[in-house]
């Protein structure tokens, strides 16, 4: 077992470095290089040329990626270009909110679905089971910003119980915080429940069709302890991924809902770097949101080989 | 009443699902024929209320919602149609290549999609966007090649199936080349599933660059295309007007007649094809 999760370590380190190639390449090697990005249509061969000088751009590209990365692990994410200050002040609070809103979304939504999903596989074929899968089509179909918006109109417009803007700052106090982020979070929450929910379901349904099982009921117990007592332990595999991959959904998904309540996290961060085309911001927020994708998908992977009974004795 | 097509009987979700898409790609074709004005004219006041000449009154321009809803909805759908179509070309051609090719090149394949696999390509959206600025071509060429490798997992993993059966064998020993290997022994039968994979890949190239919109890095003003649509009028949310939900409505409505229609097909495929006639 040691051998595949250090397998699966290596396999992340890698698609980690090469995530940061990609981002590096993307942004560096297509045709409008960083200086033309900056200098826009007051661009001439002179400036251009002494702007690429000032940035480095003159120096061959691996010199460069080789300086980014190894300054980017030491914490030195360079210097953002719309306001020149450093990317790595501007980025703190703003992952601070973005993990916090994730992490309270992950809090609720998670117990939820599993709880949800082991009653759908219990009373399965039922109209609860059928209603549960029509949920699922909807949350997958209806974009997030409609959800939002939809919740916005009758919680803080209509009914008035939430506030419709989630503008926190440091200062803001923790229950405030989550008054403040409980809208966002619903919306979250509305869109990943359905998705684990059914994937809940779905692991716990297919170790159903086992022997063992069959046996558990010919023994006489209830549908609920089968359920839960035999059922569950050995579907956790795939729970847990599904989780871990919901997980990463919401740190990215986060980008939508975040500019739908206004929230100061990084998803924001990264879309109006992307409009003022502020290359080293979009490149760090780039990197720290493939890494967090990249971590919680190799956790799911750990999580899954520790969890399967069958992978822990050496063979 | 049952409905049957090509001898599959149509259950009434994916009836739904196929009159939403037919009514979708009508309003998307015939949008000038349609549409009682133009995307971009003006004709009356800010937020006018809406009455029988303008069906969902009017935007914070004063252009008719209605008329804009038509137009937006060529864009938004010829879009991700482009964008799926090229994800397919790239995904399904380097999927069969690998599986026939094997050895080196489906090793090496594999690896580099499952390199890509393990990313969110959302952000790698964003990064060439950011550079490349919010430019339509680029906006679909980049989609195409980070959704084809999804499409690629799924040809590859369906050839491989196909191509070690007795038939593809035989056309092989018969001296036939990789091309028509390819296109008249297994494509046909690896359709089925292609096809269901297409309008789930359609609906995530729909959702995708209707988010893009709407965060402001895809389709630009003045062009009506749904997820912009979302973002202009998302202000009036505040005073209870129903603007937003017309386009953000028409969003997911076709996102989910897409799906109620994968579904069906996804469901064919299970059952095996004729029991159902």
């Amino acid at each position: 077992m040691l051998r595949l999760v250090l397998q699966r370590l290596g396999f992340g380190g890698l698609t980690i470095l090469a995530a940061s190639v990609l981002i590096f390449v993307g942004t560096e090697l297509l045709p409008g290089d960083l200086a033309s990005a900056i200098l826009q249509n007051t661009a001439t061969p002179e400036n251009l040329a002494e702007m690429r000088a000032q940035l480095g751009l003159d120096r061959p590209a691996p010199v460069r990626y080789i300086e980014w990365i190894s300054h980017a692990a030491q914490g030195d994410l360079g210097v953002s270009l719309s306001n020149q200050r450093p990317v790595a002040d501007e980025l703190a609070p703003r992952l601070r909110n973005s993990f916090f809103l994730a992490g309270f979304a992950a809090l609720v939504s998670v117990p939820l679905a599993v709880f949800l999903g082991l009653m759908a596989a219990i009373y399965q074929n039922s109209y609860y089971d059928r209603a549960v899968n029509f949920f699922t089509l909807m949350t997958i179909s209806i974009p997030e910003y409609l959800v939002g918006y939809l919740l916005v109109k009758y919680f803080s417009v209509r009914w008035q119980i939430f506030p419709s803007l989630a503008n926190v700052t440091s200062e803001t106090g923790f229950l405030e915080r989550i008054d403040l982020t409980f809208l966002p979070m619903l919306t979250l929450v509305l869109v990943v429940v359905a998705h684990m929910m059914r994937m809940t379901r779905a692991s716990v349904l297919n170790i159903m069709a086992s022997p063992y099982i069959e046996m558990a009921f010919l023994k006489g117990l209830t549908k609920a302890r089968v359920v839960v007592r035999h059922a569950f332990p050995n579907a956790l595999a795939p729970i847990i991924a599904v989780i871990a991959l919901n997980l990463a959904y919401l740190v990215v998904g986060v980008v939508v809902v975040e500019s739908v309540f206004v929230y100061p996290g990084l998803g924001q961060l990264l879309v109006d770097a992307v409009s003022k085309h502020d290359v080293p911001l979009v490149q760090a927020c780039g990197l720290i949101f493939s890494c967090v994708f990249i971590l919680l998908n190799l956790t799911a992977d750990i999580l899954g080989i520790i969890s399967n009974p069958r992978l822990r004795r050496p063979r | 009443m049952r409905v049957r097509l090509y001898g599959q009987i149509v259950p009434l979700p994916a009836m739904i699902g196929l009159v939403i898409i037919a009514v979708n790609l009508f309003a998307a074709l015939f949008a000038p024929i349609i549409a009682p004005f133009a995307e971009a004219d003006v004709v009356g006041d800010a937020w006018a209320e809406a009455d029988w000449t303008y069906l969902l009154g009017l935007d914070n321009l004063g252009r008719d919602i209605f008329s804009r809803l038509l137009y937006g909805a060529r864009l938004s759908i010829g879009l991700s149609l482009l964008i799926t179509m090229l994800s397919f070309a790239i995904g399904v051609i380097g999927g069969f290549t690998a599986a026939i090719g094997k050895g080196w090149i489906d090793s090496s394949l594999s690896r580099i999609v499952d390199l890509v696999l393990a990313m969110p390509t959302l952000i790698f959206a964003f990064v060439v966007l950011s550079v490349m600025g919010t430019d339509l071509g680029v906006l679909v060429v980049t989609l195409a090649c980070l959704d084809s490798v999804k499409v690629f997992r799924l040809a590859r993993a369906l050839a491989v199936n196909v191509s070690a059966l007795e038939y593809v064998e035989v056309a092989r020993l018969r001296g036939e080349g990789l091309w028509w290997v390819i296109t008249r022994e297994i494509l046909p039968n690896t359709a089925a599933p292609l096809i269901a994979e297409f309008g789930l890949r359609f609906s995530f190239a729909f959702l995708f660059v209707a988010a893009l919109s709407f965060l402001g890095l895809g389709v630009q003003p003045p062009t009506a295309d749904w997820g912009s649509m979302v973002r202009d009028y998302r202000d009036v949310i505040a005073l209870d007007l129903a603007a937003p939900f017309y386009p953000a409505g028409a969003i997911a409505l076709l996102t989910i007649g897409v799906n109620f229609v994968v579904d069906w097909l996804l469901a064919i495929q299970s059952r095996g094809f004729g029991e159902g006639a």
